[in-house]
């Protein structure tokens, strides 16, 4: 590729993944550069949440490879053969792989500092003072520098998933994956939560996102990939998917959302 | 919804509702209560200066002390091995899941006084404990059991080994009441399975193990007077012994009763402190901003 800032961060080949009989990933190929935002659209159980934790390896895959960086998720190739990874170097994988869930899934029990520090500190091993100190202009960079000292069940629900972003964050991770970020939120609180990713996205963070926003698609995407029933239907520049689709489903699924 | 303007102008007034029957229970039940404690304190059959004699008297005092002593201690090394078993329990390892299993159907499946028994008997199995490399001559440990085994210690052992089991189950009830989605986000943060165990997921199962690990302790405390078949000096075991010789049986069980009664009501203040403790982050009216007592609610809406 003669573009070397575009060259793939993520590399899915092939990517399968079924329960029981049901087959809910079909063989899903795609590349995302490094400082591309990957918008994943389409309806529930298509299959773009599966595949989006299985990328960080919270699913494993019944066949294919996916790629972060060099990395092979989940496994070790040596002489054509895989081996399962240790449940240590799994860990030490994810810790460059941020995610935010539908839910927030904030620790309830510690403050939104404290929910921020605690991987840096506990994980990456950076002093107490340091982390600190970085949570705190992290906590400003969501609008929350005067919430630091509030527990989860204090805030709304647009504020948790505000520093459920810093705390992803805070890991310094190179790829962030967003699970449908806005879809727990009353939609008065959807704007704050979509400028923080908008923010995060003009930074040069790499971004997978499942959503059901068109408009942050439009916006923010460079990619925007429509799925259906466990395959990739359609991807494109959001112009092209959004606006001109090619697929019947891709056109069923626009006119229901819109 | 209320109009403020509207409350602002006079506060309801209203005559309180009337509870007739209320007054009339309150009354029955202090005549009935009262009833059975006169004929308590008068018949002729209990001697009160007896009671009063020894409530203070330092054998029980010593005995009442050497109660809570073990009480503590076997709760400690229960809930230690309960959480482990929990762990184990809930473990991908099937042998770990076995082991655990196993564990917990052993010792709820058999009457905790016949494992103190047991205990109690084991210099009787093995009159000595040794410890020897296997196929050579090489002895490292040899000692009568008696010598190891105290029998204290083989109370310890069997309250501790029993209670864990029961523990275990409360552990394991408290972890699972914990939401998977921690666990995910634990695990997306780089965190390791024991790291998240320790830092996300028990601390947060501590709410839903404090309560019946309150009523645990309240019945261990109790549960050390079966120490006496064993002759371990604790404050049942007192007050049997100094009974044998006076012939007060109802007098010293009163002693006896009303010093278990005192520290199992003591004990509910530090379970209060630890569910305060352990509550923090998900005080009902997760809205008020500051912390405030039970009862006031202050702060507003975010």
């Amino acid at each position: 590729m003669a573009d070397t800032s575009k060259r793939p961060m993520v590399r899915a080949e092939n990517v399968r993944k079924r329960y029981g009989a049901n087959e809910v990933l079909k063989g899903i190929t795609l590349n995302v550069g490094q400082g591309e935002v990957l918008v994943l659209l389409g309806p529930s159980g298509s299959g773009k949440s599966t595949f989006l934790r299985c990328i960080n390896h919270l699913e494993t895959i019944n066949s294919g490879r996916i790629y972060v960086g060099d990395d092979l998720i989940g496994y070790r190739e040596a002489n054509g053969q895989l081996h399962e990874m240790h449940p240590k170097d799994i860990a030490a994988q994810r810790r460059s792989i941020g995610m935010v869930f539908q839910r927030f899934n904030l620790f309830p029990h510690l403050t939104a500092l404290q929910n921020v520090t605690e991987a840096p500190i506990g994980v990456a091993g950076i002093p107490k003072a340091q982390a600190t100190e970085r949570a705190m202009a992290l906590l400003k960079r969501v609008g929350l520098e005067d919430r630091a000292h509030h527990y989860p069940s204090q805030l709304s629900g647009g504020q948790q998933q505000r520093v459920a972003i810093a705390r992803a964050l805070a890991m310094e991770p190179s790829l962030m994956l967003f699970d449908e970020p806005t879809s727990a939120l009353d939609p008065e609180l959807v704007g704050d939560v979509l400028e923080v990713m908008k923010d995060l996205a003009r930074s040069g963070m790499t971004m997978i996102v499942v959503t059901h926003e068109i408009g942050f698609a439009r916006e923010v995407a460079d990619t925007v990939v429509f799925m259906d029933g466990g395959v990739v239907v359609e991807s494109g520049a959001p112009a092209q998917v959004l606006d001109n689709p090619q697929e019947a489903r891709t056109k069923a699924f626009l006119k229901s959302v819109l | 919804m209320a109009n403020p303007q509207h409350q602002a102008e006079s506060d309801i007034v209203a005559k309180p509702l009337r509870h007739p029957w209320r007054l009339f229970g309150a009354v029955a039940l202090l005549l009935i209560v009262g009833a059975f404690v006169w004929s308590l304190f008068s018949a002729k059959t209990i001697d009160h200066t007896v009671i009063v004699k020894y409530l203070f008297d330092p054998m029980i005092l010593q005995g009442a002390v050497l109660t809570v002593w073990v009480t503590a201690v076997s709760m400690v090394v229960a809930t230690i091995l309960a959480t482990l078993l929990a762990v184990m329990k809930l473990s991908e390892n099937p042998l770990l899941r076995i082991i655990a299993t196993g564990y917990i159907e052993f010792f709820r499946g058999t009457p905790l006084l016949l494992q103190i028994v047991f205990w109690g008997y084991l210099g009787i199995i093995w009159p000595n404990i040794v410890v020897s490399v296997p196929f050579t001559s090489i002895v490292l440990f040899n000692q009568p059991t008696s010598n190891v085994i105290s029998s204290l210690a083989a109370g310890l052992i069997a309250l501790s080994l029993n209670e864990a089991a029961y523990a275990a189950e409360i552990v394991r009830a408290g972890i699972l009441s914990v939401d998977k989605g921690q666990a995910e986000a634990a695990k997306s943060l780089g965190m390791s399975g024991w790291y998240t165990m320790r830092k996300i997921v028990l601390p947060q199962a501590m709410r839903v193990i404090i309560p019946p690990m309150g009523n645990e302790t309240i019945s261990m405390l109790k549960s050390t007077s079966l120490l006496q078949v064993i002759a371990v000096a604790e404050l049942y075991t007192v007050a049997n012994q100094i009974s044998s010789q006076n012939l007060a049986q109802i007098e010293l069980l009163v002693v006896a009763g009303f010093w278990y009664l005192v520290m199992n009501t003591i004990l509910g203040f530090p379970q209060r402190y630890l569910e305060r403790r352990f509550g923090r982050g998900f005080e009902v009216g997760g809205n008020s901003l500051t912390r405030t007592r039970k009862g006031t609610l202050s702060g507003g809406h975010v």
